[in-house]
Order: structure tokens, then sequence, then C-alpha cells
């Protein structure tokens, strides 16, 4: 295996490109190192990325937020502003792994290894948060639902990689929340997850509302009629059931060591309510 | 050797709570565990394993691995002795297989080279021609007479004809006329329990290196819980006498009972004795999961019938275990313990051991009683559901006492069950106001201790500091405890005595470290030990005096004269006996070498509260309570933790472990990832509650403590469980998806 510090993000893409056999990015290594070490691949090339410039930072822009590809889970929790704004994005991103692994993992990675259990990736969807790609033919920005396209595997063209991921600016009563089940209290791979994020009028009525999945489909999965089945309502028990029905009928999960198909299903639906009472509450509504 | 005579004897050491002498060593990371070794010239060595859970080997071809740059040696099973006792015969064959493989992870080749990478790229190109043939994971599956064979002609006499071959051993326990007993119940209930096997889940996977040259000379360095078990396997796999072979125990990153037995050592010794060269091989997690012990896994059905006001009239049990693919007799012990904490008329137990394609059962503390025992007492806790009877009451009015006849045949002596079930009903916990979606649960739990041969030599040094030099490894604070009690029988502090761990080649022969024997046991002779080399110091301070040997005694760490017809003397301390040793005699030591008995049985109590999630069928360790007869807690930080880790680990039994098996007969979840043992937040403060009775086997009344803190929990956790979520729960574990199931329909 070659490893390789490319001096310029085209330097990177250009040795992405160019190489023929299996290439692998490191910026945290919390997933790379452990497919090496447990022999699920073996990478002809290494390119560490994490000293570039921008991959460690967190800047405002646009009233929103520009995260670096290097910024790791919790350096995005101690971002006060950033934590307040999107506080479902960063407690994705908090619960992978351990104390240990939130040192060095990133959001970028979590969503490159393209895992339908990914913790950070249902956030991230939620908020719109849009990637941006560097390549052997320059940059593009693409939303983050549309970068996994199935498990393990990116919509990313050959040579190219993700510098940053835009979190947009919120309104005032807004706000987000992430749930995950999983058997222990930690250091464990979502079961199921889901993510809310909603925006409130003055009154507490929702205006608008997205839902997004993990775990219950090969990718993470943005859900348009859960969403919409809670705008326009203060949620209600009507609103609440609707929600449920919608996640549960978006479920196409399998069956495996973790869970069930109706176990994964049945609880995607328990955490999307449960999100969304959180995410209304930050928001400022009062049930 | 009886309890001492001594009426209520102070202890001035024993019963405090004295530093660790491991514990810098394991902070500072200078401990040395199996894989921190290393030797010149060594190679790494690597083992092949089937893919298949059930395949004949029709041929191995190791030429083009052989060939490979920097590979020095290849074995396979052809390469190790069939020894004609049959169970080194099973060792060799699960080390390395001859005609057929039994499991996924069976091992089937091994090389060694001069690297990590070499080795692993080696074991890529041998080629196995595997016939596949079928396969039975499930025990209940394995005994249908039309069931796949693991192995033939392995059946004991006492298995009728016509059952499955896999069916190995029967066995049968009880007195009492059971029939007439149920007759007499106003309430009897029957289920069936069904539990996942289990691993151990030792932190450090196993670890050796191994030198065995053209002399027929060898050493093993390894993590093991005994270095004699290690040579006296080592020697019949390879077909060596135990005199060649010196085993040294490493430092161990814990066993529960998963390291009794060799999986790589004979490897490694065969690969050193084709290459001329030290092997070193260390185990992956991938591999210790799927090729290293787990426990049984278990079919149960248990019937008990009850009066109105609690007494319990009958009982019977019939256990089916699977040991994996060989045959084992972990099922004796499960059937004995089955009834143990109850004084019973009639009872009846019978167990049968069934071969299925999974790796070779070993040990895990206690092995075989968590099981029965959790269908026992589960279903004596749905009796006091349905009779509105107290479960703690319960178990007092029927419980186990001295003069029992016990279920498994001898009579109780002097035992702790009643004192333990009465701490508990006093205790705080057990009257605490309960939530919503809340329950208490709780299970008697018992083990029957073991002693065993033990050699112990106990040297005074010249600066009368002393040396104990034991045979056990250390996997629960031994050497501590060791220490503890030679500075109290020979009145001198704890600071200046060590206790190491011999290896093969400088002490006699010592059991392995297992059945809670060491505490007891090597106590047991270290105790004697002190006392003989206290009888020779107080023949030296006689000799120096120039009375007669009878007129000395030691008190306090020192000779004194008898009485004042032995003169006036001032005492003679330890130190000052061993300054002038040289000229008394020459060097001071004692020795004790026996075959321990009398280790006296072991009873808790369990007590704990959980809180299930009715949408999502999560269980929460809200409290958790253990009460344990130690019979003397030398060191009671180490008895409060073997009763803390005990219900930590049964907490990952009974609520996610299991080995999870596909169509195919592979491993599933061969990690920790998905093999979940509890992880600290999910886990309450364990209290603890010692109590002691003294053991009258032993001369400071100790028991052992390691095994009986893992038999109460799968039971109090599924009796809480059940309580909680209004459901009973038989079957283990206790997983999100299966218990929302069970409370959903």
């Amino acid at each position: 295996m070659r490893y390789v510090k490319p001096e310029s993000y085209e330097a990177a893409s250009a040795l992405l490109a160019a190489e023929d056999g299996i290439a692998r990015i490191l910026t945290g290594g919390t997933d790379v190192l452990v497919m090496l070490k447990a022999e699920m691949v073996e990478p002809d090339l290494m390119v560490d990325l994490k000293h570039l410039p921008g991959m460690h930072d967190i800047a405002a822009e646009d009233g929103g937020f520009r995260i670096g590809a290097a910024v790791s889970s919790a350096e995005l929790g101690e971002h006060a502003a950033l934590k307040a704004m999107w506080p479902g994005v960063v407690e994705g991103a908090e619960l992978i792994g351990s104390t240990q692994v939130q040192n060095r993992a990133t959001i970028v990675g979590n969503l490159c290894t393209a895992s339908p259990a990914a913790d950070s990736v249902p956030g991230l969807v939620t908020a719109n948060a849009v990637a941006r790609l560097h390549g052997p033919h320059g940059t593009r920005d693409v939303p983050v639902v549309e970068i996994p396209v199935s498990p393990g595997k990116t919509m990313l063209a050959k040579g190219e990689f993700i510098t940053s991921i835009y979190l947009p600016a919120r309104p005032v009563g807004a706000s987000d929340a992430y749930l995950r089940f999983i058997p222990r209290t930690e250091m464990d791979i979502a079961v199921s997850s889901a993510a809310v994020s909603l925006e409130l009028d003055a009154g507490g009525t929702i205006t608008a509302a997205r839902v997004a999945i993990g775990a219950v489909a090969p990718t993470v999965r943005l859900v348009a009629d859960a969403g919409a089945a809670i705008v326009g309502t203060k949620l209600d028990d009507d609103a609440i059931a609707a929600l449920i029905a919608a996640t549960e009928a978006a479920c196409s999960p399998i069956t495996d060591k973790r869970g069930t198909i109706e176990f994964r299903t049945k609880t995607a639906g328990v955490l999307a309510k449960r999100a969304a009472h959180i995410a209304y509450s930050r928001a400022g509504g009062k049930t | 050797m009886a309890l001492d005579d001594q009426a209520k004897r102070t202890f001035k050491v024993v019963g405090t709570r004295v530093g660790r002498p491991d514990g810098i060593d394991k902070v500072t990371g200078k401990a040395a565990y199996g894989a921190d070794i290393t030797a010149p010239g060594m190679l790494h060595g690597r083992i092949l394993r089937s893919p298949h859970a059930h395949a004949r080997i029709k041929s191995i071809d190791v030429s083009e691995a052989a060939k490979l740059a920097g590979v020095k040696a290849v074995v396979t099973g052809a390469d190790l002795a069939i020894p004609d006792d049959e169970g080194f015969a099973d060792i060799a064959i699960n080390c390395l297989a001859r005609d057929k493989v039994f499991y996924d992870g069976h091992a089937v080749a091994a090389v060694a080279a001069t690297s990590k990478s070499i080795a692993k790229q080696a074991i890529r190109l041998i080629k196995v021609d595997y016939e596949i043939l079928p396969h039975v994971t499930d025990v209940d599956a394995a005994m249908k007479p039309d069931a796949p064979a693991v192995q033939e002609g392995r059946a004991l006499e006492n298995v009728p004809a016509g059952m499955s071959q896999n069916v190995t051993t029967r066995c049968a326990f009880g007195h009492g006329d059971v029939d007439a007993g149920f007759a007499k119940a106003d309430k009897i209930i029957e289920r069936s329990f069904k539990t996942a096997a289990t691993h151990q889940g030792y932190i450090e996977p196993q670890a050796c290196l191994a030198t065995l040259g053209s002399d027929g000379r060898g050493e093993v360095w390894c993590c093991t819980q005994g270095q004699y078990m290690v040579r006296a396997n080592c020697a019949a796999v390879l077909g060596i006498e135990e005199s060649q072979l010196r085993v040294i125990s490493s430092e161990i990153g814990g066993g529960f009972g998963g390291k009794t037995s060799t999986f790589i050592e004979p490897v490694a010794l065969a690969l050193s004795r084709k290459s001329g060269k030290p092997v070193k091989m260390v185990m992956t997690r991938d591999e210790v999961l799927r090729a290293t012990g787990p426990t049984i896994s278990a079919s149960m059905d248990i019937k008990i019938g009850m009066t109105n006001d609690g007494r319990i009239t009958a009982a019977r049990g019939e256990l089916r275990y699977s040991g994996g693919a060989y045959p084992n007799e972990t099922i004796e012990m499960g059937a004995q313990a089955a009834f143990a904490a109850y004084d019973l008329e009639a009872v009846e137990t019978v167990g049968w051991n069934v071969m299925t394609n999974r790796p070779k059962e070993i040990p895990y503390r206690a092995p075989g009683a968590p099981t029965s025992i959790y269908a026992v007492e589960s279903v004596v806790d749905e009796l006091c559901q349905e009779l509105g009877l107290d479960p703690l009451d319960v178990r007092l009015l029927n419980a186990a006492r001295k003069g029992t006849l016990s279920a498994y045949g001898p009579t109780f002596n002097e035992i702790g069950l009643v004192a333990t079930l009465e701490a508990a009903k006093a205790h705080p916990h057990y009257t605490a106001p309960l939530g919503p979606n809340q329950g208490r649960g709780l299970s008697c739990g018992f083990w029957f201790n073991f002693g065993g041969n033990t050699c112990v030599s106990l040297n005074i040094n010249d600066d009368g500091t002393v040396g104990v030099v034991e045979g056990n490894p250390d996997i629960g604070g031994s050497r501590a405890s060791i220490s503890m009690m030679a500075a109290e029988e020979l009145g001198v502090p704890y600071e200046k005595v060590r206790t190491v761990i011999a290896d093969t080649s400088a002490l006699g022969f010592n059991d392995i470290t297992d059945g809670s024997r060491v505490t007891f046991a090597v106590g047991l002779a270290t105790i004697e030990a002190a006392r003989a080399a206290i009888r020779e110091m107080c023949r030296r301070a006689a000799k120096i005096w120039g009375i007669d040997e009878d007129a000395v005694l030691w008190e306090d760490g020192a000779a004194v004269p008898a009485g004042p017809n032995a003169g006036t003397h001032p005492p003679m301390t330890l130190a000052e006996i061993a300054a002038v040793a040289g000229n008394t005699g020459g060097p001071i030591a004692g020795h004790h070498e026996v075959n321990a008995d009398g280790a006296g049985v072991s009873f808790g109590v369990h007590l704990v509260d959980t809180e299930v999630d009715p949408e999502t069928g999560a269980t929460k360790i809200l409290r958790y309570t253990v009460f344990q007869d130690a019979g003397k807690a030398v060191h009671p930080d180490y008895v409060e933790g073997q009763m803390q880790g005990g219900a930590v680990q049964g907490i990952g039994w009974a609520l996610n472990e299991e080995y999870i098996y596909g169509e195919d007969g592979r491993l599933q979840n061969a990690g920790f990832l998905d093999y979940r043992i509890p992880v600290a937040s999910d886990l309450p403060e364990i209290e603890t509650v010692i109590l002691e009775i003294p053991n009258p086997g032993h001369p400071y009344g100790v028991r052992g403590v390691g095994e009986t803190p893992i038999v109460p929990p799968l039971a109090a956790i599924s009796n809480a469980v059940s309580r909680a979520a209004g459901v009973r729960m038989c079957e283990l574990p206790m997983s999100p998806p299966r218990l929302l199931k069970a409370m959903t329909g």
C-alpha cells in the first residue's frame, strides 16, 4: 500500500484519478483503519487529506456553516453556535463510536462510508445539507441526500472527494433532533434511526418539516409524506399517528442479526415520533 | 484441613483491603501478557480456518504456500499425534482438523513465516478441497433421529438406542416420588426455555510464543488459566514427554474459564518443530469468537408443583445442552445444580448432551449452572406470581440448609443460603418503590466450588521477607489473597510477602485455575506451608536457646518460650531467625502438597430492578444488588469485584449476548460490535453485600467466590423483565426485537 500526502486538492484528485487499484481516503480514519485491521479491504493507495487547507475549519457562510471534511465530531460538539442552530445534526455526529472515536471521526467520512445506518447522515439530510465535491474536473455541490446510492457506494466519480459540507441558515423558531435505536447505550450501530427538522410559526404551528430515516432501507431515506403529515399541526395525536404511518410506510428494511423487518419498521416510527417531539420543543413549541 | 477451632479468630491482615501487587504493572503497561514477548529469529504463525459448518476434507494442498518466500513451515492435522485418550484426541483434532471440519472456524492448517503479512498471504495459497456436508447448529434439531451426525460412535452406553448419533450422554439425578409430589400440588407450572451460547468475552485474545527444538525440548509462554494443563495437552498432542516441555503462564487479560484449554499452543509447537525457530501466534477477535469455546446452548423443560402457601411439592427438569461438536460433560453440572437451592421431597433432573456444528464448549464461570437455574428460578417466580406469594418468602420456605438432602445427592453441611435470603429481605432495595414499566426480579444461585491438586512453597528469605511460590495463574486477585493468608499465618505485614506464579518446571503439579478453587485450595496449602515454616523456625529458636522444641510457640511473628519452665528468652522474630538460618541448619522453607477437599458450596441471591420500553423492547437495568456468602472474604475488594463482574456478565447474557448462526451454519457476529457485551453506560452501580458463613473445610473459613455470581443474573433479570413487561419470557437473550414481539404479540 502506498501512503501519500498530496500538497493540494488538485494533486489529490489527480492521484485518485490515476490509481488503477483500490484507493482509500484518510481523514478521520475511524472506518478505514477498522476495515484494514479486519482485512476487509487492502488498498493499493491511501491518500491523506486532513492537512489540506480548510479541512479542519468550521466557517460561518451566508448565515449557515461550512464544515471542513476533517472536522471531528467532537469539534462539532464544542462549536456552540453550530450546535445551537443544528442540534440534531451535532447529536448524530456525537453518537458515533466512543469519545475517543469522536475525536477523530468526521461526518464526511460517515457519509462516504455510505452505510444506511450512518448516524450523522439523517440529520444532514433533514438539514438540506450540501456537500462540496472536488474532482479532476473541478468542484461541484451535491445535496447530501444524493451522495449514498447503495450500501457502501456513493455517487462520487473516480478522483472525486468531499471537501466540505454546508449547513444552511435557519429562521427563528426552527430546530432538529436525531434518535437511533441500539441494543446498548453506546458503542453500537443503529438498528433504526430517525431525524426530524422543523420550523414553527409564532403560534407554534409547524410550517415546514423534513423527516429522514436510517437503517431501514439501502440508503438513508428522506420521507416527504412524514414531513407533510405534521405540517400545519402542533403535533397533536392525529398528526403523530400520520407521521408514524408515513414513516413506517417508507421503511423497506432487511431482517438480519441486528433486527427484524418488523422491529426496524416499528421502531423507526417510534423514533420519528420521539424526535419530532424533541425538535418541536427545541424550536420553542409548547405541547 | 478443618476450620481453625479458635472461636472467633481475630484477623489482622485477612479481611483488609490492601493494595494489589499487580496494579502498578497493569496501569503502566509493564505487565507482560501473552502477546508481549518476542524471541530472536521468531516466526509468525497463522491458522487457516474452515468457512464451512460441516465438511469432509478431501485433500489439502500446501505446496504453493510452502514455496512462498519467507514461509518456513506449514502444518496440518497430520503433523499432530492422535493420542489414545479421547479427551486429548478431541483437543488434537480441534487444534487442527483431520478428515472433517466440525464448525465454521475449525482450524485446518497453519503456516509460520518471517512476517505477519507473508503468513497471511501463505494461508490464502493453501488449497483445501471440501465436500460440504449437511450441518446442524440447533440443539433440538440435532436431537432428531434424522439429524446430520456431527460425529459418529461417540455416544456413551447410557444413551438409549434409536436416538440421534449426536446424543452423547444421558444423566439423571434426584430422589423421592415425583408423581406423588405433583399430586399434592395446588398449582403446577411447566415451561420450556431456550438459551443461546455466549462467550466468556475476555479482553485478551489467546496468544503464545513456542519453541520446540530438534532435541525434543520445548518451551511455551502463553496466556492460560493452567500452565500444567497446557503442558499435558501439548505433550499429548505433540507426542513428547512432559518433562521436556516447560510452560510459563503470562499475565492474563481475563479468562472466566475460557482459558482452560489449548487452541494455538500445540500448533505453534508443531510449526516450531518443523521450522526450528520460535513461533509466535496471536488470535484475532474473529478467531476467538469463531473457534475458542463459548458456553453450551440449551433447551430445557421445567415442571414445578406448589401448594397455595408456597411449599414446593415436586420438581422435574429435562435439560438438553449442546457443548458443540464434541462429547461434553457440562450437562452433568447443569443437571446437578438446577434445584440445589431447594429442600425438596421429590425431585428428578434428566440431562442430555447433544453434538452440534458449533465450536467446542469451554467452561465459562460455573459451567452449566446459569442456564438450568435460570429455567428453574423462572418457574418458581411464575408460581409466586400466580399464587400471589412473596418470592423471597417462598425461597426461604423451601431453602436448602444444613442437613438438606440436595437434589444431586450429597447432604449439605454449613451453607449460607438462608442467611443470604434474609439479608436480601432486610435490604432497602427489596422494598423500594417501582414506577411504571418497571419490575423487580430475584434469583438464587449455587455453585459447587472445587479444591483439587495444589502445591505451594513458602520461602523465608534471609532479610526476613517471605516468598510464596504457587502454580495457578492469577485471574481474580489470588496473588494478593495468598500473600495475605501467608502474612496472617506468619504474623508479618502483608508488604513483607510476595507471591509469584511458578512455571511448570519450578513446582509440582497444580490443577488449573478453575472451580473457584485458588483462594480456597492454594490459600489452604499456603497456610499449611506457613505452618511448616513456623515449625522449623520454632525448632531453630529452640536450638539457639538450648531448649526443647516443644517448649517454643509462635506468636505475632516471633518464636517465644512456651512458658516459665522454658526459660526467659526474649522473642525471636522471623527476621532474626532468618538472619542466622545459615548457622542453625540452613535455609528455611515450608511446603505443602494436597488434593484439597472440603471446598464448601456457595450460594448467592441477586436482586434487580428493570424498566422496559413498551415501544421498543429496550431494557434498562435500574438497580442491582448482589448478596453472597463468601465464607471469609480474604480481600473484600476482590470479592466484591467478583460479585459485580458476575452480575455484569449476566446482564450481557440475559439481554443481548448470543451466538447467531445463519442458515449456512456460519457464525454471523464474530466481533464485539454484534456480539454485544455490556458497555459501562449500560450499567448501574452494582451494590454488594458479603455474608460470611465460615466454610468448615478451610482453616479461615474461606469459600470460593468466583463462579456463583454468574449464576443468578439470568433468572433475576428475566423475572424482573417478565414482571415489568407483563409477559413471561422463556428465551435468552431478551434482545429488544424478541421482547418487543413478546409484548406486542
